[in-house]
C-alpha cells in the first residue's frame, strides 16, 4: 500500500477519533443539562441549579477540547483530502458551511451566556441560552451526519464534464435515506455516553459517602436516561442502519458479519475470528437464520456472502471491521442489561444500596466511549474501498502534493499534542468530580 | 455569482479578523499589559465570553470558501500544509490555555498558561499576516492548479519561494502590530487597564511606518495591483478607507471617549483587507511563476445550482448570527 495514503488515513482517523471524544459527551451532556434546568425551573429547587452548574463545568473542559479538536477536522478535508475536496467540495462543502453558520454560531455565543451568565440572566432566559447550546450541538451533529451519510450514500449530485461532483438537489443532501437512522443513532449513542457517565459520577459519590444527595440524583437521572437510549441503539435505530447497509452496501454488511459464503437462512455470529485468506470464520458460534430475520424480516432470505463480489470491492481490513461491529453490538448488549437492571431496582427503591451494582456503573464509563469508537471504525471502514461510495476510491482522494513525510511529521505533532490534551482532560475533570457540586469553583 | 461570493467570503474573513483581531492582540498583550494577577484576569475576562464565537467567523468563513471555490480550497489548504498544520497546533494551545488557566488556582499554574497564551496568540499574528503575503505574492502553481510550499528557502520573494521570505515576514509583522493596536484599543475601551491607551499611542507610529512599508512592497511585487487601480480607479476607494481609518485612530486616540479609536481601527483593518481583496482580484491565488496558471474566482467556483442554493441559506443564516452577536455584547456591555 502506497504509503503516503496510509499515514493520510492514519492522520484522519487519528484526529476525527479524538475530536469525536468530546462531542459525544457534549451533545448527550447537553439534553442532561436542559432536563435539570428544566426541574429546577419547574420545581423551583435550587438542588438542581447545582447539580446543572457542576455539569456545566464539565461540559466547559469538554467543549474547550471539542472546539480545538474540531478546528483539524475542518482544515484536513483541504490539507489531506484536497483531490477528494476538489471533486465533491461543492456538495459536501454546503453542509460543513451550514454547520458553521447554523450551529457553531448559535453554540458558542449562548455557551458564553450558559457559562458566565447566569447572573446576568433571569432564571428563564438562563434555560433559554442552555436550550440554544443544546439546539446548537444536535444540529451540528446533523450537519456533520449529512456530510458522512452523503459519502456512504451519494445522492442529489451530477458529474460535470471536468468530472467533479456538482450538488443537483439541496434537498435530497439533507433527507438523504442514509442520513435519518444514522443521526439518530449517532445521538442517542452520545446520550448513552453522558447518561453513563452521570450515572458513574453518582455511583462514585454514594460509594465514598460524599455529596450524597447529588449522587442519588445523578444516578437517578443517569440510569433512567441510559436505559431508555440504550435500548433505543439497538431498536430501531441499530436496526434501521443495519437494514440501510444491507440495501446500498450489501459487500460491507458480509465482511462485517464475516460471512463468506451466500446463504439461505443466514446465521448471525456471536462469537469468531474471520480467516480472510481461506474465506471462512473460524470457532464460529452461531445462531442459526437470525442474520436472515433481522435483516429481511424472512427465516429464509438470501444473504449475500463475500464470494459474490470481486476482491477489489472488499472493505480493505475486514478483520478489524468485522470486530469493530461485533464490540460494538456486543458492549450495546451489555449496557442494556446493566441499565435496565439499575432501572428495575431503582423502580424498587434498591439500587442506592446494592453496592455490587453500584460498583459496575462506577466502571461502566469507559465504555460507552469504546462502543461509539468501534461504531465509528465499522461505518469508516466499511465504506472502504470507497471514499465516496460507489463514486471515488479512497486512494483518489488524498493529496497528492503532500509528501509523506510531511504526513508523518504532523501525524507525530498531533500524536504529542493530543496526548499532553488527553492528560490534562483527565486531570481537570477528576479534579472536578472529586472538588464536587456545591460551592462555585474560581471563574 | 462567483463575483458575489468572493465579496462574501471575503467579507466574512474581513469581520473574522476585526474581531478575532481584537482578541488575539489583546491575548499577545496580556501578560505585559496585566502586570498581576487582577490585571491579567480583567484583560481575559474581557475576551472569555467572546474568543470562540469570534473564531467561527473564520470556520464559517472557510466553510462558505469550501462549498463556494472547492478548488480553491483543495489547492491551497494542501499547498499551504505545513504552515496550515502549524497554526492549527497555535489555536489548540491558545484554547486551552484560556479555558484552563482559571481552573487551578495556582500561580505557576496560571503563569503556564499565560505565557502559553501569550505567545500562540502573537505567533497566530504572525503567521495570519504572513498567509496574506503569500496570496498577495502568488505561489508556484502547475497546469494542474497544484503547489507545495516549503517553510523557507532563501528569504526572498523571487525564484523558489517558500511561505517565509522578506515579503511576508514583513506581512507579518505588520498584521501583528496592526493587530496589537487593535486589541491595545479593545482593552482602553473594555477595561480600566491604564497602560493600554499609551502603548496604542506609540504602537500607532509603528503601523503607520510598516503601512508604508509593505505597500510599496506590494506594488513592486505584484504587478496586479497597480493594474487594477488604473483600469478600475474607483478600487482608490479602499485604500482611503484605510488611510483614513488610521487617521482617524491618532485622532481620536487624543479624546477621552475610548469606543471611536477601536471602530476606527476596525475601519483601518477592513480597508486594508479589502485593499487587498481588490488588488488581486479576479485572482484568489495568482501564480508567481507562470501567470495563466492562477486560480481566479470562475476556475475555482463551484456549480451555479449549488451558488444560488448557497445564497438561499447563508443570508437567513447570517442574519441569525449577527443577531446573536449583537445580544452578546450587549448583555456582557458592562466594563468587566
Ligand atoms: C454508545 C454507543 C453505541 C452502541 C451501544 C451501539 N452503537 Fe452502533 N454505532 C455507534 C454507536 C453505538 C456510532 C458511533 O454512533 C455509529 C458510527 C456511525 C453512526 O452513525 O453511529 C454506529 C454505527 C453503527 C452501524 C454502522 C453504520 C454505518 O456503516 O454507517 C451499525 C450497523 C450499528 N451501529 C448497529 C448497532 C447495533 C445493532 C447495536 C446494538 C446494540 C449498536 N449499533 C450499538
Ligand atoms: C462527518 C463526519 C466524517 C467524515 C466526513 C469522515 C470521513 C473520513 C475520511 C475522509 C476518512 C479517510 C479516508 C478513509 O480511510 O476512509 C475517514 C477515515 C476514518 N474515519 Fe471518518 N469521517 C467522519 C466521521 C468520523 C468519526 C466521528 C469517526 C470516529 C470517531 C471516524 C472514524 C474514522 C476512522 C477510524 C477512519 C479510518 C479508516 C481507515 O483507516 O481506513 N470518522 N473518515
Ligand atoms: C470530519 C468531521 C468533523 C469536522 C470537520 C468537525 C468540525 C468541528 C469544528 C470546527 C468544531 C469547533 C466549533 C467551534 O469552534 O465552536 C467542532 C466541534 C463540535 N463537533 Fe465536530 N467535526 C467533525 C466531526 C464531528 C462529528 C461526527 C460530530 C457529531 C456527530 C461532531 C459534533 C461536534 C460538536 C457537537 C461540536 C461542539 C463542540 C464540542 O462538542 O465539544 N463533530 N467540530
Amino acid at each position: 500500500m502506497d504509503s503516503a495514503l496510509t499515514l493520510h488515513r492514519l492522520h484522519f482517523a487519528f484526529t476525527i477519533t479524538f475530536h469525536y471524544i468530546f462531542p459525544q459527551l457534549t451533545m448527550g451532556l447537553a439534553l442532561l443539562i436542559v432536563i435539570l434546568k428544566t426541574m429546577a425551573l419547574r420545581s423551583g429547587n435550587q438542588h438542581y441549579n447545582d447539580a446543572a452548574r457542576f455539569w456545566a463545568r464539565i461540559f466547559a473542559i469538554n467543549f474547550a477540547l471539542g472546539v480545538v479538536t474540531g478546528i483539524p477536522m475542518e482544515f484536513q478535508f483541504g490539507t489531506n483530502w484536497s483531490r477528494f475536496s476538489k471533486a465533491a467540495g461543492g456538495v459536501i462543502g454546503q453542509t460543513l458551511a451550514l454547520e458553521g453558520v447554523y450551529s457553531f454560531f448559535l453554540e458558542s455565543s449562548f455557551l458564553g451566556l450558559f457559562l458566565y451568565g447566569e447572573k446576568r440572566l433571569s432564571p428563564k432566559a438562563h434555560w433559554a441560552a442552555v436550550f440554544l447550546v443544546f439546539l446548537g450541538s444536535w444540529l451540528s451533529g446533523f450537519f456533520i451526519i449529512a456530510t458522512d451519510a452523503w459519502m456512504q450514500h451519494p445522492v442529489g449530485y451530477t458529474i460535470a464534464p471536468d468530472g467533479s461532483i456538482q450538488l443537483s438537489s439541496f434537498w435530497a443532501l439533507l433527507t438523504n435515506p442514509w442520513v435519518g437512522w444514522q443521526y439518530l443513532h449517532n445521538m442517542i449513542g452520545s446520550v448513552v455516553t453522558a447518561s453513563v457517565v452521570m450515572a458513574s459520577t453518582g455511583a462514585f459519590y454514594l460509594l465514598q459517602h460524599k455529596h450524597a444527595g447529588f449522587g442519588r440524583t445523578f444516578l437517578r437521572q443517569g440510569v433512567i436516561a441510559g436505559a431508555i437510549a440504550s435500548i433505543l441503539m439497538i431498536f430501531p435505530t441499530g436496526d434501521g442502519q443495519g437494514k440501510n447497509i444491507a440495501h446500498y452496501q450489501p459487500a460491507t454488511l458480509a465482511a462485517m458479519e464475516g460471512l463468506f459464503q451466500t446463504e439461505q437462512g443466514a446465521p448471525i455470529a456471536i462469537l469468531g475470528q474471520p480467516d480472510v485468506p481461506n474465506r471462512r470464520l473460524d470457532n464460529p458460534l452461531l445462531v442459526p437464520r437470525a442474520l436472515s430475520f433481522l435483516t429481511y424480516q424472512r427465516w429464509e432470505a438470501e444473504v449475500k456472502g463475500l464470494n459474490e463480489f470481486p476482491e477489489k470491492d472488499w472493505p480493505d481490513n475486514i478483520g478489524l471491521l468485522y470486530f469493530s461491529y461485533h464490540i460494538m453490538v456486543g458492549l450495546g448488549t451489555i449496557f442494556i442489561a446493566v441499565l435496565t437492571f439499575a432501572a428495575w431496582l431503582l423502580g424498587r427503591g434498591r439500587l442506592y444500596e446494592s453496592r455490587p451494582l453500584l460498583w459496575t456503573l462506577m466502571f461502566l464509563f469507559p465504555f460507552p466511549y469504546i462502543a461509539t469508537t468501534f461504531g465509528w471504525m465499522t461505518a469508516e471502514l466499511g465504506r472502504q474501498p470507497w471514499l465516496i461510495h460507489g463514486l471515488m476510491r479512497t486512494s483518489e482522494g488524498a493529496s497528492a502534493t503532500v509528501s509523506a513525510g510531511n504526513t508523518l511529521f504532523t501525524l507525530l505533532g498531533f500524536l504529542g499534542l493530543y496526548a499532553i490534551l488527553g492528560i490534562l482532560f483527565l486531570f481537570l475533570v477528576w479534579r472536578e468530580v472529586e472538588h464536587g457540586p456545591g460551592e462555585a469553583q474560581s471563574h | 455569482m462567483e463575483t458575489l461570493w468572493f465579496m462574501l467570503v471575503a467579507l466574512m474573513l474581513a469581520i473574522y479578523v476585526v474581531l478575532d483581531g481584537f482578541d488575539l492582540g489583546a491575548g499577545a498583550l496580556h501578560l505585559f499589559l496585566g502586570r498581576d494577577e487582577e490585571g491579567r484576569k480583567q484583560i481575559l475576562g474581557s475576551i472569555l465570553p467572546f474568543w470562540d464565537g469570534n473564531e467561527v467567523w473564520l470556520l464559517a468563513a472557510g466553510g462558505t470558501l469550501y462549498f463556494a471555490f472547492p478548488a480553491l480550497y483543495a489547492s491551497s489548504f494542501s499547498g499551504f500544509y505545513l504552515p496550515l498544520m502549524i497554526v492549527l497546533w497555535l489555536f489548540i494551545l491558545r484554547g486551552i490555555s484560556i479555558e484552563f488557566r482559571n481552573h487551578i488556582d495556582s500561580p505557576l499554574w496560571k503563569q503556564v498558561w499565560d505565557t502559553v497564551f501569550a505567545g500562540s496568540s502573537g505567533l497566530l499574528l504572525v503567521f495570519f499576516g504572513a498567509a496574506l503575503g503569500n496570496v498577495v505574492r502568488g505561489v508556484p502553481l502547475d497546469t494542474a492548479g497544484e503547489f507545495f510550499l516549503p517553510l523557507w528557502t532563501d528569504f526572498t520573494p523571487n525564484g523558489p519561494t517558500g511561505i517565509l521570505d522578506y515579503y511576508t515576514i514583513a506581512v507579518g509583522v505588520h498584521a501583528l502590530c496592526a493587530l496589537l493596536l487593535h486589541g491595545a484599543l479593545w482593552l482602553g475601551y473594555r477595561t480600566r487597564n491604564p497602560r493600554a491607551i499609551p502603548l496604542a499611542a506609540r504602537l500607532w507610529w509603528v503601523v503607520a511606518a510598516l503601512t508604508a512599508l509593505t505597500t510599496v512592497l506590494t506594488f513592486a511585487i505584484q504587478p496586479q495591483v497597480a493594474h487594477n487601480l488604473e483600469s478600475k480607479p474607483w478600487g482608490f476607494v479602499f485604500p482611503a478607507i484605510a488611510i483614513g481609518s488610521l487617521l482617524a485612530i491618532r485622532y481620536w486616540l487624543g479624546k477621552p471617549e475610548r469606543l471611536r479609536p477601536f471602530l476606527a481601527s476596525a475601519g483601518y483593518l477592513l480597508g486594508m483587507l479589502t485593499s487587498a481583496a481588490f488588488g488581486i482580484y479576479p485572482y484568489v491565488l495568482p501564480s508567481n511563476e507562470n501567470l495563466a496558471n492562477g486560480l481566479t474566482i470562475q476556475n475555482t467556483a463551484a456549480s451555479g445550482y449549488g451558488l444560488t442554493v448557497g445564497l438561499a441559506w447563508w443570508i437567513p443564516g447570517m442574519m441569525l448570527a449577527t443577531g446573536y452577536f449583537v445580544f452578546l455584547y450587549r448583555r456582557f456591555a458592562k466594563a468587566a
